[in-house]
């Protein structure tokens, strides 16, 4: 076999012209995912069984099956549907674009409410009998106490997450999209050097995480700031 | 002067106050009033209801039948009444319950902003005059995992004033703390009673309870088995239930 060292350094700059897209999808669906995510937690925590059910069922269809079966539900699936074609989704729906970036929201949502629901949950249930007994509304006392604490307590596994959604996005190229990974494809069917260009993606995806473990550590610094040891 | 126009006024009132968690009858037909400027020391074993009862009055705990009156508000499930309340209503607790992530002075800010829409500088201002009255002015830039245990309880005390409540509720205050700052914290307890607080105490300190208290209750079982003053209650232990109790603690 020919390893060709040099070809694992000339594919990156090629590689790097589907990273705009790489990050559009992982910024878009990050942000749409964490509002999913903050309104499925709120559901869950409501105490309301009309409300807390259907977010369950929601977290459990969405955590419980492969993101590839639901990409290709939304892409394959839904545009078979008449009333779909004809109303606003289509929009969203007819560009793999759009069916990449709902499909990892989607999926990103619900894992993350279920982060978001064990942060609010690990507050001590103290602080907020501390906040109702200084007349705090309900409303304040989860803005101004629990919200804070529970960010904290979230923090590491929400990083987890937010690079977990990262390499999501190589999924996309199964629709025809050409991010990072779908221009490797390409390069790997013109050059027949799988392991080299492989090689390359890995070492950028390598380098976006390292930034992003970088990026939570400072924010969980600063959310520590009160924890004295 | 009349005598009738000097009776205490009753600010907290329980009648036929009944509280199950489930199947567990919690508080068994309470009866209790508390005067202004009354300073009442509830003690009994664990498990008696004391900190149901206390809780029952800013409605940390919802009671099942009966009446709470504090300050002329009945507690319903009206969320206008149990706020007025707990504006009037301070409330210390075992374990402190200090907000981590907010400083000495920002837990003393945050209620007074929020609650009273006071400007910064005055809810500031306010606190740090708190501060100085629990001897802890110079800690009112850091964080409660900065400070000893007694002094996070007096953080507490000071926080729990910045709403200026007309009635304090003590929920095992000095438990949670080590011997050696039992007393810094009973100090501050004891000048705010010579300030005329109204103050409803649960404790096993029995040394504070006799110097402080006006009235000391004895429950059990989720009754008041006995209610006296500090006197009568150490020298002369009505029931046998009380004595029993007292037997047991002032042994040691």
């Amino acid at each position: 076999m020919n390893f060709d060292f040099s070809l694992i350094i000339s594919s990156i700059p090629q590689l790097l012209e589907g990273l705009g897209l790489t990050f559009q999808l992982w910024i878009f669906s990050g942000i749409f995912g964490l509002l999913l995510a903050i309104v499925l937690m709120l559901m869950r925590i409501s105490g309301k069984w009309y409300l807390s059910a259907p977010a369950m069922v929601y977290i459990y269809i969405f955590r419980g099956t492969p993101i590839l079966v639901q990409l290709f539900i939304i892409y394959h699936g839904l545009p078979q549907v008449e009333f779909i074609r004809e109303s606003f989704l289509w929009v969203v729906l007819r560009e793999p674009f759009g069916c990449g970036i709902l499909a990892l929201t989607l999926n990103t949502g619900a894992y993350v409410s279920e982060i978001l629901r064990g942060g609010v949950k690990g507050v001590p249930k103290g602080l907020g009998e501390a906040g109702a007994a200084l007349g705090l509304s309900k409303m304040h006392r989860f803005i101004y106490i629990t919200t804070p604490l529970a960010v904290r307590l979230a923090i590491p596994a929400y990083s987890n997450d937010v690079i977990s959604l990262m390499k999501s996005t190589a999924l996309v190229s199964t629709i025809t999209l050409l991010d990072m990974m779908g221009i490797a494809r390409v390069i790997v069917s013109e050059t027949y050097a799988p392991y080299e260009i492989f090689i390359s993606l890995m070492i950028i995806y390598l380098v976006i995480t390292w930034a992003t473990q970088k990026a939570f550590a400072l924010f969980e610094r600063r959310m520590s700031r009160h924890i004295i040891q | 002067m009349s005598l009738a126009n000097t009776a205490p006024k009753t600010v907290i009132s329980l009648q036929d106050v009944d509280k199950y968690f489930g199947e567990f009858h919690a508080l068994r037909k309470i009866n209790l009033t508390v005067a202004k400027g009354e300073r009442i020391v509830i003690c009994g074993p664990s498990g008696s209801g004391k900190s149901t009862l206390i809780r029952c009055i800013n409605r940390l705990e919802e009671h099942n039948s009966g009446k709470i009156i504090v300050d002329g508000h009945e507690l319903t499930d009206q969320v206008k009444d149990i706020d007025a309340v707990r504006r009037e209503v301070g409330m210390v607790f075992q374990n402190f319950n200090l907000f981590p992530h907010l400083t000495i002075v920002e837990n003393l800010m945050l209620a007074p902003r929020l609650v009273r829409k006071t400007a910064k500088a005055e809810a500031r201002k306010h606190a740090m005059t708190l501060l100085e009255r629990v001897r802890i002015p110079e800690q009112a830039d850091k964080y409660p995992s900065q400070l000893s245990g007694g002094q996070q309880q007096r953080v507490a005390i000071a926080r729990a004033l910045c709403m200026n409540p007309a009635i304090m509720l003590f929920d095992e205050p000095t438990s949670a703390l080590d011997p050696e700052m039992i007393n810094e914290v009973l100090e501050v307890m004891t000048d705010l009673a010579k300030e005329g607080m109204t103050m409803i105490c649960v404790t096993h300190e029995m040394g504070f309870a006799r110097s402080v208290a006006d009235t000391v209750v004895f429950m059990d079982a989720g009754e008041i088995v006995e209610r006296n003053t500090p006197e009568e209650f150490f020298k002369n232990p009505q029931e046998e239930r009380t004595q029993k109790f007292l037997k047991q603690i002032l042994s040691h």
